[in-house]
């Protein structure tokens, strides 16, 4: 890298200024290549998630049931735990909080939602599932999580969600838990677009 | 390096006089001089070193006994995360940035660094950055107070309005060491004196070339972060809010690949420093120059692949914890043929002790010990005990206050003779190095166990049975506090110019192109390039 025009005592400064430029500018561009880059891992860690199912993170959109093989010699326990996020006074509760099933067996757990306050709201439940290899093979058919749900003061609804479990489920999981957190999404039209667009 | 010759064109002497320097304070503003802004840099360090301190003695005066009794939570939370990025960004960062500015150029044989007016420029941003984050404590709702790291959703959701000036202020930083590290590359690439091959450079200029890479290469990312935190709160983006799609374990995996490398970038030039002084004070050349560059270099790509160590706790499935454990353990290898080189390099050396050996013998000591506390925490399934207890704040102590600032303080010993010309006050060093020494051992040991007894970090009230051991940190952080005024006596000593005349080599075994020009350095070096054979 010893630029040769430096050599026999000639001064660097003038010597070295085409250099500098040309340098600078290679650099500026890993600059805001790796700015870039930082933009980057919101994608690729979406994509990552979805291929090794690493994040608990469910299907967002409806799978479809073809004649999937059912193992009835396995049960899996599926547990179904909900919270609101920070202090939303809406009731939301799965109506079966335990199930046992067969993995490639059709399923419906219904949960209840009750928007409590006066005035009228519009809900987003986000699933998680721990531990997360588990994400992988709960297939839904159905979930109130692929939309928004607006809900009027006082509304109450009962929301079904359809799901069988792949007969692939490694064996070492004999239980997983499927989490719904619910968040108040009024007003902030960009969180369904984000949503939509998977 | 003993390849480096001696002879140097006379005429360095009688340079000092072109460009005549305006006086007063547009000399400093309009200054274009690479020791001017070294000096500046360090000074502006030292400050904010202090400011910063100011505040950690505020925590430890807050934690000094159970219970809830001189600041309110939130403003002990603000305390700690200012503390963090004051002393991050604000003085050990630009404290190296100083020190390459001053001791680079005058290394490699260069009149100055190539981008003058750029280096003007990052230095003059950087008060601008601190003041913002500064004044927004005084914002009603306080500062930012989500911590250094600023998770989200604690900066996103939780955050009040003062968010939006941290992100400004750091994106300041983050400009202001980028064009730092940019200079650093294209002096160190195009300005070398005929003859300074790369395997020729000293290991301070090699550490910081590689540091510099690392800037460039995660700070920008950092500015994507707080960017993406920025729109989150004010611009109704949803990359970490999960109901809008987004997922805060991203904010975490962002942030820590910035996260780790940025920790190598406050120690690598560190571990250069300590290289160039302990052969001077051992007689005998570096051992292992070319494993050394090497061990850099490897230490410098690694850290790209671990950083969630950070993050073993947030639910990753077992082979990402595998991988990251082991990857982790994996830069102990290189850092360790550090360790050995230093030491290969004093076994049968002539040692003497004056005070730069004396703080980079401590730095070799201690910060090995946060190395080892460093592997402790890598073992992924102890980590779930240890991680966010007073034990990682024990390490990163010991890795940063023990390491990095430790590092600082003995190159400042080693080369401010050669900036000043005089020989600073030994006897104040002396106490400052023993009262730093004991102290700061008082100050972050016992942390190691009240971290493992479970104490949490960032917490402004504890259990009971942690009430002795903080006591004894408290104390500990007062001395180490009060210790530093000793440094700041023994700087303002030596910036007016007050002691013992040196000569060109101050230390008789050192060795480089620095030594060989006068001391005090004249305000223009190798202004005609020396020969280096
Ligand atoms: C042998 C080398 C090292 C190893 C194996 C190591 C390992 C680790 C691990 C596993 C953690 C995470 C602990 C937790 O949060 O549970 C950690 C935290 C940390 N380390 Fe190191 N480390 C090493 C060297 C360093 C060095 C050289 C520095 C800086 C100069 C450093 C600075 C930090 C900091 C600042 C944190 C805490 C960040 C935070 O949560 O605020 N470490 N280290
Ligand atoms: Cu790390």
């Amino acid at each position: 890298m010893q630029p040769e025009e430096q050599s026999k005592g000639q001064r660097p400064p003038q010597s070295a200024k085409p250099n500098n430029a040309k340098l600078v500018g290679k650099l500026v561009v890993v600059v805001f290549g790796m700015f870039g880059f930082g933009f980057a891992l919101v994608p690729l860690y979406d994509v990552f998630c979805d291929i090794t199912g690493i994040n608990g993170k469910t299907n967002d959109t409806a799978a479809t049931y073809t004649n999937v093989e059912i193992d009835q010699s396995r049960e899996v326990v599926v547990e179904f735990i909900t919270r609101t996020n920070k202090q939303i006074p809406w009731e939301f509760e799965p109506v079966i909080k335990r199930m046992v099933v067969h993995p490639g067996e059709m399923y419906q757990a219904d949960f209840v939602l009750r928007n409590s306050e006066s005035r009228d709201v519009i809900a987003q439940a986000v699933p998680s599932v721990s531990p997360g290899q588990a994400a992988l093979y709960l297939n839904k058919t159905e979930c109130f999580c692929f939309e928004q749900q607006p809900l009027v003061a006082g509304q109450r609804v009962v929301m079904p969600m359809r799901f069988y479990v792949d007969p692939d489920l490694p064996k070492d999981i004999e239980v997983f838990t499927l989490n719904y957190t619910l968040y108040d999404v009024t007003g902030t039209t960009t969180g369904s677009t984000q949503m939509g667009q998977k | 390096m003993s390849s480096i010759s001696d002879d140097v064109h006379s005429d360095n002497q009688h340079s000092d006089d072109h460009h005549h320097a305006p006086a007063g304070i547009k000399r400093w503003l309009f200054t274009t001089n690479h020791k001017d802004i070294g000096t500046l840099y360090l000074w502006f360090a030292f400050i904010m070193f202090l400011i910063g301190g100011a505040m950690a003695m505020v925590i430890r005066a807050e934690l000094f006994q159970p219970g809830l009794q001189i600041v309110d939570p939130n403003f002990f939370n603000q305390m700690t995360t200012v503390h963090g990025l004051i002393m991050v960004f604000g003085a050990v960062m630009p404290a190296f940035t100083g020190l390459a500015n001053w001791m680079v150029p005058m290394m490699i044989g260069a009149p100055d660094m190539a981008l003058p007016r750029m280096n003007n420029w990052s230095f003059w941003i950087l008060p601008f950055a601190f003041l913002i984050l500064l004044s927004s404590l005084f914002l009603e709702g306080g500062g930012p107070n989500f911590g250094w790291t600023f998770y989200a959703p604690l900066s996103t959701t939780y955050s009040n309005d003062s968010t939006g000036l941290f992100v400004f202020s750091v994106h300041i930083m983050g400009i202001s060491s980028i064009m730092g590290a940019i200079n650093v590359i294209v002096t160190i690439f195009n300005m070398r004196a005929p003859g300074m091959t790369l395997m020729k450079m000293p290991l301070f200029v090699w550490t910081w070339l590689i540091t510099a890479f690392l800037l460039i290469a995660v700070m920008p990312v950092l500015a994507g972060a707080v960017t993406m935190v920025l729109t989150d709160k004010f611009f109704g983006t949803s990359f970490f809010d999960a109901a809008g799609g987004g997922d805060p374990v991203m904010f975490q995996h962002i942030f820590w690949f910035f996260g780790h490398p940025e920790v190598y970038i406050m120690i690598l030039p560190a571990f250069g420093i300590i290289s160039q002084i302990v052969p001077t004070f051992s007689r005998k050349p570096l051992f292992g120059y070319a494993s050394m560059v090497y061990a850099t270099a490897s230490i410098a790509l690694l850290s790209f692949i671990v950083w969630a160590h950070h993050m073993f706790t947030t639910g990753m499935p077992l082979f990402g914890e595998l991988f990251f454990m082991i990857a982790t353990m994996l830069i102990s290898v290189p850092t360790g043929v550090k360790v050995f080189n230093w030491v290969a390099t004093m076994w049968r050396g002539s040692l003497s002790f004056e005070m730069p050996m004396m703080f980079a013998l401590a730095f070799i000591v201690l910060f090995t010990i946060g190395g080892f506390s460093g592997l402790m925490l890598a073992i992924t399934p102890v980590d779930f005990q240890y991680h966010d207890t007073y034990f990682v704040v024990a390490h990163f102590h010991y890795v940063l206050v023990t390491g990095a600032i430790f590092s600082i303080m003995a190159a400042v010993y080693y080369w401010l003779p050669k900036w000043t010309g005089k020989m600073y006050d030994i006897s104040l060093a002396k106490w400052h190095f023993w009262c730093s020494l004991i102290s700061v051992n008082v100050l972050f040991f016992p942390m190691h166990f009240v971290g493992l007894a479970g104490m949490p970090r960032r917490i402004p009230d504890y259990a009971l049975q942690f009430a002795d051991f903080n006591k004894w940190i408290s104390i500990g952080g007062f001395a180490f506090g009060l210790s530093q005024l000793i440094f700041l006596a023994l700087l303002i000593k030596a910036c007016r110019k007050q002691g013992e005349a040196v000569d060109a080599r101050v230390w008789d075994g050192a060795k480089g192109l620095e030594w060989e020009v006068p001391s005090p350095a004249p305000y223009h070096t190798f202004e005609t390039p020396p020969e280096v054979k």
